[in-house]
């Protein structure tokens, strides 16, 4: 598998990195030699196979109660933020 | 009586208990360790020294007032991975450099309540993605036997700050091999529980149905001291499995005669060490002695556990740090133009080089048109790995092999070639994939750096894990042994 500098533009644009010319050639080169690592997996016969998802088998989503659990504590949160104005989160304007 | 850091966690706790020393002395005798030894090795990206007086002047009122909870007033560190209430926790990224947690992680409150001192957060590859320490924004740990040499990762800092003494035991986790590689890597005793046994509230995550919290300590006694307070049920992490957790002290003196071990035939085949090999063997030897019997076991399918770990890894890794986007918490690039240059450039300079390589591979396994060949197969093929390990548990009681194959590795030897890095769980990988409980036990010296034996059990095995590394260092002094430069 072989990718050109045009697809990881592409995942990286999906992936929201923003990644530059000088970084560029190295992920091309090694996101290619990772895909074609992965290849291997054709070698295994699957048919039949159903795909896990979990480890451990029987597992069931656990549900609760429909009610509230957790205190308001958004002050607290928002310290972290690099940008917040009377509890609102900050960023560039996004409707002309 | 030996230096206060010779000493194991339990041996710790028994002194305490005793009143031979108080936890202050013990706290401050680790804390002046770190001063003095940290620079060297880096094992640490925040130091907590007042948190860490403070807890000890509490935990010693709690002493004096006859409690005697199994680990009160004992010092430990954090991965930097767990979320510490108002405690920088980074997971050594920029990403996070200047985010301090709003809440504890579950592993975090539990050891707290259980009177375990924290001294700090230790240094880790960013994100958990890596096995040589190399990845943390905050610089690479070194491997305190040899310091040009890397002490493995994700948990390097965990493993190396343990090994030199600056803490007798630390919290890590494990999604590939990341508890178990720098435990071999560093002379330690590492255990990986069973997928679920231990709450990921408040872990940073990187893929959800791999990752799992565990300890790096010097003994498997003390392993099962921490893991016993670790362990159980939590409603706040949606994997969380609600089976009761044993009496680990309990049963750890059990003998071993009678039990079968099964010898991992795919894991002696190429690419191991033959000194490593060797003192595998060797250790093998010692359970024939202790009455086990052992039987080769062949696990087909395993030599793709790798190819498999790093489809479902990064698609996971991918979808998890989506999570960093500039706008809640974390780094935000300066003067965004629009909302997606805030996005792109935020995650394009927050993250390491790794970090997006693997944000990338998931990204791309996941996209449409992909899906299917790449993601849905590996899935595929993890149930097969899976079936094997059952069907071989059907057979023994536990399996082992080596950890790595290799000892630690020059720093800088592996940085440039992602596939021979991710060739290093080549023997860890497939306990992650298939949920199982597996351990590192130290198991000799080759070239002067430590070796590791791996264990690995059915689900919820982990007393008889715990129970077969201890009789086994009942009959050896490998997990007593230090670096000479920091004895």
């Amino acid at each position: 598998m072989s990718l050109t500098r045009r697809d990881v533009e592409n995942i990286a644009q999906l992936a929201r990195l923003s990644i530059s010319e000088s970084e560029l050639p190295a992920y091309v080169d090694s996101l290619s030699k990772i895909l074609s690592f992965v290849e291997q997996l054709n070698a295994a016969d699957t048919a039949h196979v159903e795909p896990m998802a979990h480890p451990l088998a029987d597992q069931v989503q656990r549900l609760r109660d429909d009610v509230v659990t957790e205190e308001d504590r958004h002050e607290k949160y928002q310290r972290n933020a690099p940008a917040v104005e009377a509890g609102l989160y900050l960023v560039p304007k996004v409707i002309e | 009586m030996s230096e206060l850091h010779h000493l194991t966690l339990a041996e710790l706790a028994a002194g305490l208990r005793a009143r031979r020393f108080s936890s202050v002395e013990l706290t401050k005798h680790f804390l002046d360790r770190i001063a003095r030894f940290n620079p060297d090795i880096n094992a640490f990206i925040t130091v907590t020294a007042e948190q860490a007086l403070a807890a000890a002047e509490a935990a010693d009122k709690r002493l004096a007032a006859g409690e005697s909870t199994p680990l009160l007033g004992v010092p430990i560190a954090h991965k930097d991975i767990f979320c510490t209430d108002g405690v920088l926790t980074t997971c050594a990224s920029r990403m996070l450099a200047n985010f301090v947690a709003p809440y504890d992680a579950t592993v975090v409150e539990r050891l707290a309540s259980a009177g375990a001192v924290s001294l700090g957060k230790a240094n880790m590859d960013e994100f958990a993605m890596g096995s040589s320490n190399e990845t943390s924004y905050f610089g690479p740990v070194k491997n305190p036997w040899d310091t040009k040499k890397v002490p493995g990762g994700s948990s390097g800092g965990s493993a190396a700050a343990v090994a030199a003494r600056l803490a007798p035991a630390a919290t890590a986790t494990d999604t590939g091999g990341s508890i178990r590689q720098p435990a071999a890597l560093t002379g330690l005793t590492g255990i990986k529980p069973t997928y679920g046994r231990v709450s990921r509230y408040g872990m940073i995550a990187f893929a959800s149905s791999l990752d799992q919290a565990g300890t790096l300590t010097y003994t498997a006694q003390d392993a099962a001291l921490l893991l016993g307070v670790m362990a159980g049920f939590d409603p706040r992490d949606s994997t969380s499995v609600d089976v009761p957790v044993p009496d680990y002290l309990a049963t750890l003196e059990q003998p071993l005669a009678g039990l079968k071990i099964g010898l991992l035939k795919e894991f002696f085949e190429k690419g191991l060490e033959e000194q490593s090999a060797k003192l595998v063997r060797e250790a093998l030897a010692v359970y024939e002695k202790l009455g086990a019997k052992l039987v080769e076991v062949s696990l087909p399918n395993l030599p793709l556990s790798v190819p498999t770990y790093y489809v479902v890894a990064p698609a996971e890794c991918s979808s998890n740090l989506s999570r960093f986007d500039g706008v809640r918490f974390g780094y935000r690039c300066e003067n965004p133009t629009d909302l997606l240059d805030l996005y792109t450039r935020s995650r394009g300079e927050g993250f390491g080089a790794e970090v997006k390589r693997r944000i990338m591979t998931g990204t791309y396994v996941l996209s449409a048109g992909y899906y299917d060949a790449y993601y849905l197969k590996a899935q595929k093929v993890r149930r097969l790995i899976a079936d094997d390990f059952a069907r071989a548990f059907k057979e023994v009681d536990v399996l082992m092999g080596p950890t790595s194959p290799t000892t630690a590795f020059d720093i800088g030897a592996k940085v440039d070639d992602p596939i021979t890095m991710y060739l290093n769980d080549i023997y860890t990988i497939g306990a992650n994939l298939a949920g199982l409980p597996a351990m590192s036990i130290p198991c000799g010296f080759a070239g002067g750096l430590p070796v590791g034996l791996q264990i690995i059990g059915p689900h919820f095995s982990e007393a008889k894990l715990l129970n077969v590394a201890h009789g086994y260092q009942r009959e050896t002094d490998w997990h007593r042994q230090m670096p000479s430069a920091y004895a």
